[in-house]
């Protein structure tokens, strides 16, 4: 009889359903697993036991007098620290908004609140950066092997349902930042279309890239929060005005005649030899379940890392300039005049990864630079996103890997930036293009350290990745294990 | 693209933000090295193309002109670090 | 050495809507510190713009009045600069793709009408207010009015002097009021100038270096300012100096302006397009719609008190110039009154009233239809225009039509020949001196004794038929 917090979203909720058990059962469990091990995988930033038992038992009073629930109510969810959350401290793991208290709550937030939120996840700050050693905070451990990252900027929310800390998890991904830490802890990570979740209340990074998704253990948990958390919002003028689709509909293996392309560029020299063979095990895979699987080429690849880091920077400068000090957050003490304000506050509150990505967003964005490097970086990416279209002319989906390779040790990643930037070559592309992914936890490497393969569907064809997704999880040999928690390096 | 002292120290004030002779160094090497990683597309001509600003294609993205209850004063400064009678504070300006 | 000055002008105003620009906090002037404000409007972390349509249409519809093209594609963009009034620390406006372009304002000059050209008119927020505490180290930010939605008209330099500059701002703004797209009230702040303004030698093409005089809040200190600027270039360029390019703040008060910025400090705002934001796009039937919103405009109605109507150019300019005077103008004329009396009364009497009482045009009380029945008792003879006058005040304070006001305070003319026969028998009972000196032919004995007459009539008597029955009896005496 496994535990309450080992099971899947979907399972509870079909005992919810059946009252064999209530949600503050589930929840009391959860933070059982938390006191547990949280002291070893410290993916937390916030833990709210006492406003998370108190929801529980209200949603378990509203099931009892036959209130309508949505489907996962009652269910607890972990909540990555840049979305904000009414009256519950949002800091996006940075010195700058250690005490910042949102007064509202973000469109997701609205759209989960009869869930049951645990707790606020730990991250890099203000989503920047691949391993989530950038947080103010703390340093999540990945779960598989406490001496590795694990992953980022989501790395606290991939961890925490990885090691059965929450049952699910929202995240968010602007170059990656939810495909790469969930192939790093082994679970399913989804980056939806552009547009299809609303970022109303998403502390922003880079406006034009960055989207809210899932992390959860399967393809099912991650079907049914996609229908909590999409939606048109009026709130978010980049919100796509398309009509709801239930998700749960594409939970079906059927994926037969499916044309699935593999990016060669995307199977170079970069990617390690095992997550490649990863990739090609789930081709032969796809190709016994009747899927037409072959190599195909999107030539525009060698170029999106730095088109990507040129508009997320140029972005991201624009959107960090209102931490001031004087509505919110951290201020610096001792300052003379408002120049004081300013540059003590800012210096003193951001950490050094954002001030270089504000740095390099400021010179792109400068007189005289703008067209060598941002409009130049906008007309590559509109060659890009081309490409894609090319490419799903013939295919109905992609097939890559997620990651160049699987979670690094501690300090192990130079401090050489090009370097560790590097690491997103497989996952910006579609924040580039507006594009669906999910990485799907396929395999694990000669050290148990998870591999995720990643699928790229056209835009607004998320329910595809769904059903090829679900047709890996249902037919590969591949069984979930759990990260051995406690265990050493 | 080798960026100077000077330009990131330029860069440093229109970001506001103090940097030790260190991190001005520090900067300097390291965005020397990402301009030139950025360099990269100049391979491709662009001559033609026009730029991408939104990849979704929707245009009139309106609100209609209805009032709605703004927050309570109390809902709007709770953050601030220094605020006093209805107002946030700022160390007096020059200007 | 001759110069020749040329200005161009910015001009912003704010939007009469309902809304703010991007959130839905009421757009309104006053109110209590940080009472008007949301998460959007004060930039908190992760909020999102969204574009009120009306401001997209009050754009349109004042470019439409000032005879620009629409831009069939515009934008917005992210201005970025740090202040503690701008929340975000960009301002969203539009930088390359306006909403109107090209257009241009009609100006009456001592040599005939001169086209102002404008380069532009586009959307953006406002800022907040920063307030500087009289005591204390501290200054006060306020965002009621961040967000508040604004256009900027921008002229072409075709100004070539402060009067010229004072027509046009004036031009422009009976323009916004008549369309109703901004109430510009410059003592409210929801109409603000930027000048720009250089001289250079008579006949050179090239322009001059030009200043910069940042919101200046009335149209009498801007023509100050042009003025002092005129005058200080002028100077520096005769004593054989150079004119620098600078932003300038003008002190209306002291009557100089000092440097606030100079060339090098110039900001960097890193336009670039705002991505929380999808374009507009403007078909040529949304125009056509406005279009046809758009009431006669002040050259309009200029043209038609000239024409038909028959005013001469300085009334028929007055009135078109000023939205609530040619309201009440035309109303009256609806109402059966005459343009010359309608014209008459509300360029002297009215005039003088809203002067004293320090009132603008639309605020006067009454309607045309009273005015036209005003200019009706008159007519009628019920009452002299004498009277009249006295019963102007009263309309501004009562609300009571002149006929009720007339009755009520009595005032009715009196007409009736035997009635005023036997007043002014009276009165020339009274006065033997007056028609002595009547008698030996001093003139003046005569408008005594009408006064007097008046006098014992309380005003009621009718003039002329006091004047015809003494110029009877007098020189029979």
């Amino acid at each position: 009889m496994s535990n309450l917090y080992e099971l899947t979203a979907h399972e509870l909720a079909d005992k919810l359903a059946k009252k064999e058990v209530s949600s503050a059962e589930i929840c009391e469990n959860q933070f059982k697993r938390i006191d547990e091990v949280e002291g070893d995988v410290e993916g937390y930033i916030t833990v709210l036991h006492d406003e998370a038992m108190a929801k529980a038992k209200e949603i378990d009073t509203k099931r009892a007098a036959g209130e309508r629930l949505s489907p996962l109510a009652g269910i607890p969810i972990a909540v990555k620290d840049n979305i904000c959350t009414k009256d519950i401290k949002t800091t996006c793991a940075s010195h700058m908004l250690y005490n910042f208290v949102p007064p509202y709550n973000a469109t997701v937030s609205e759209k989960i609140s009869d869930l049951v939120i645990i707790g606020k996840t730990n991250m890099d700050e203000f989503a920047m950066g691949s391993s989530t050693e950038n947080s103010y905070f703390k340093k999540t451990k990945n779960p598989y092997n406490l001496g590795c990252v694990p992953g980022g900027s989501s790395g606290g929310s991939a961890a925490v349902v990885s090691a059965d800390e929450a049952i699910i998890a929202l995240g968010s991904d602007t170059g990656g930042s939810i495909r790469q830490p969930a192939s790093f802890c082994g679970v399913v990570g989804f980056k939806p279309t552009y547009g299809r979740v609303s970022r109303f209340g998403l502390v922003a990074f880079a406006s034009s890239l960055d989207q809210i998704g899932p992390f959860t253990k399967d393809v099912e948990d991650c079907a049914l929060l996609l229908n909590q958390i999409t939606g048109h919002d009026v709130k978010d003028s980049t919100s796509l005005n398309v009509p709801d689709e239930d998700f749960t509909q594409y939970l079906n293996a059927d994926i037969k005649g499916m044309k699935i392309g593999i990016p060669k560029e995307y199977m170079g020299e970069g990617i390690s030899e095992e997550v490649r063979n990863a990739v090609l095990s789930a081709a032969k895979l796809y190709e016994s379940m009747g899927a037409e699987v072959e190599q195909c080429s999107l030539p525009m690849t060698p170029y999106a890392l730095a088109a990507y880091y040129m508009i997320s920077s140029a972005e991201a400068s624009s959107n960090l300039a209102r931490y001031d000090g004087i509505r919110f957050g951290f201020r610096a003490k001792d300052c003379k005049d408002l120049e004081d304000v300013y540059f003590k506050t800012r210096s003193e509150g951001f950490g050094k990864e954002v001030k270089r990505r504000i740095m390099l967003g400021t010179f792109v964005l400068s007189s005289g630079y703008y067209d060598a490097y941002y409009k130049k970086a906008q007309q590559v990416r509109t060659l890009i996103r081309e490409d894609f279209g090319k490419a799903f002319e013939k295919y109905d989906l992609l097939l890559a890997p997620t990651a160049p390779d699987t979670a690094w040790k501690f300090g192990e990643k130079s401090a050489d930036p090009v370097q560790m930037y590097a690491a997103d070559i497989c996952t910006v592309s579609l924040n580039i293009a507006g594009l669906p992914g999910m990485s799907f936890p396929f395999a694990l490497d000669k050290n148990g350290l998870p591999i995720g393969v990643q699928l790229i569907g056209k835009a607004m064809h998320d329910g595809d990745i769904i059903r090829a997704g679900y047709a890996l999880e249902k037919n590969s040999a591949y069984t979930k294990t759990k990260p051995q928690l406690g265990g050493a390096n | 693209m080798s960026i100077t002292i000077k330009e990131i120290e330029h860069l440093a004030k229109l970001a506001r933000l103090n940097l030790s002779d260190e991190e001005k160094e520090r900067l300097t090497g390291e965005m020397s090295g990402i301009l030139d990683f950025a360099h990269k597309l100049n391979e491709l001509d662009v001559s033609d193309i026009s730029p991408t600003m939104h990849v979704g294609a929707d245009s009139n993205v309106f609100r209609e002109d209805v009032a709605r209850e703004s927050y309570p004063t109390s809902e709007i400064l709770r953050n601030a670090a220094e605020a006093d009678e209805g107002c946030f504070l700022v160390p007096k300006t020059v200007e | 050495m001759k110069y020749e000055t040329v200005i161009g002008l910015e001009i912003h105003a704010e939007l009469a809507t309902n809304t703010k620009i991007y959130c839905s906090c009421a757009n309104e002037f006053g109110g209590e510190e940080n009472t008007r404000c949301c998460p959007v409007c004060i930039g908190l972390p992760g909020v999102l713009p969204v574009l009120n349509k009306k401001v997209v249409e009050y754009c349109i519809k004042a470019g439409l009045a000032m005879n620009c093209e629409i831009s069939h594609f515009s934008k917005q963009d992210r201005k970025n600069y740090f202040y503690p009034d701008l929340p975000k620390a960009y301002q969203i406006s539009q930088f390359d793709l306006p909403i109107c372009k090209n257009g241009y304002v009609p100006i009456e000059t001592k040599n005939g009408t001169k086209n102002i050209g404008l380069t532009r008119i586009h959307i953006e927020e406002d800022a907040g207010k920063l307030m500087h505490a009289e005591f204390g180290d501290y200054s006060r930010v306020d965002y009621n009015r961040g967000g508040v939605p604004l256009i900027e008209i921008v002229s072409e330099p075709d100004m070539s002097s402060p009067e010229e500059a004072l027509a046009f701002l004036e031009s422009v703004r009976a323009i916004l009021k008549c369309v109703g797209v901004s109430d510009c009230k410059m003592q409210e702040g929801s109409l603000r100038c930027d000048i720009n303004l250089s001289i250079r030698p008579e006949g050179q093409k090239e322009f001059g270096i030009r200043s910069e005089h940042k919101n200046v809040n009335s149209f009498s200190a801007a023509y100050r300012a042009m003025q002092y600027e005129e005058k200080r270039q002028k100077a520096v360029l005769d004593a054989g100096g150079v004119i620098e390019q600078e932003t300038r703040r003008w002190d209306d008060v002291k009557g100089v302006s000092t440097i606030m910025r100079t060339k090098e400090e110039a900001q960097d705002y890193r336009y670039f397009p705002e991505p929380d934001l999808m374009p507009v796009i403007i078909s040529d039937e949304w125009v056509e719609e406005i279009r046809k919103t758009l009431p006669e405009l002040p050259k309009e109605k200029f043209a038609r008190y000239t024409g038909e109507l028959g005013l001469s150019d300085y009334d028929a300019g007055l009135l078109s110039g000023n939205t609530g005077l040619a309201n009440l103008f035309d109303s009256s004329i609806e109402n059966g009154a005459g343009a010359k009396e309608s014209a008459n009364w509300i360029l002297g009497d009215i005039s003088k009233e809203l002067n004293e009482r320090n009132m603008e045009a639309d605020d006067i009380p009454f309607d045309g239809a009273a005015l036209a029945e005003l200019i009706a008792l008159i007519g009628k003879g019920t009452i002299s225009g004498t009277i009249a006058k006295k019963v102007l005040p009263v309309m501004f304070e009562e609300n009571k039509k002149p006929s009720v006001i007339v009755e009520e305070k009595g005032l009715v003319q009196i007409t009736d020949e035997g009635a005023i026969k036997k007043i002014v028998e009276e009165v020339i009972a009274a006065n033997p001196q007056a028609v002595s000196d009547f008698k030996v032919g001093k003139k003046q004995a005569m408008g005594f004794l009408t006064g007097q007459i008046m006098r014992a009539s309380k005003g009621k008597a009718n003039p002329a038929a006091v004047n015809k029955l003494l110029s009877e009896i007098l020189p029979t005496l």
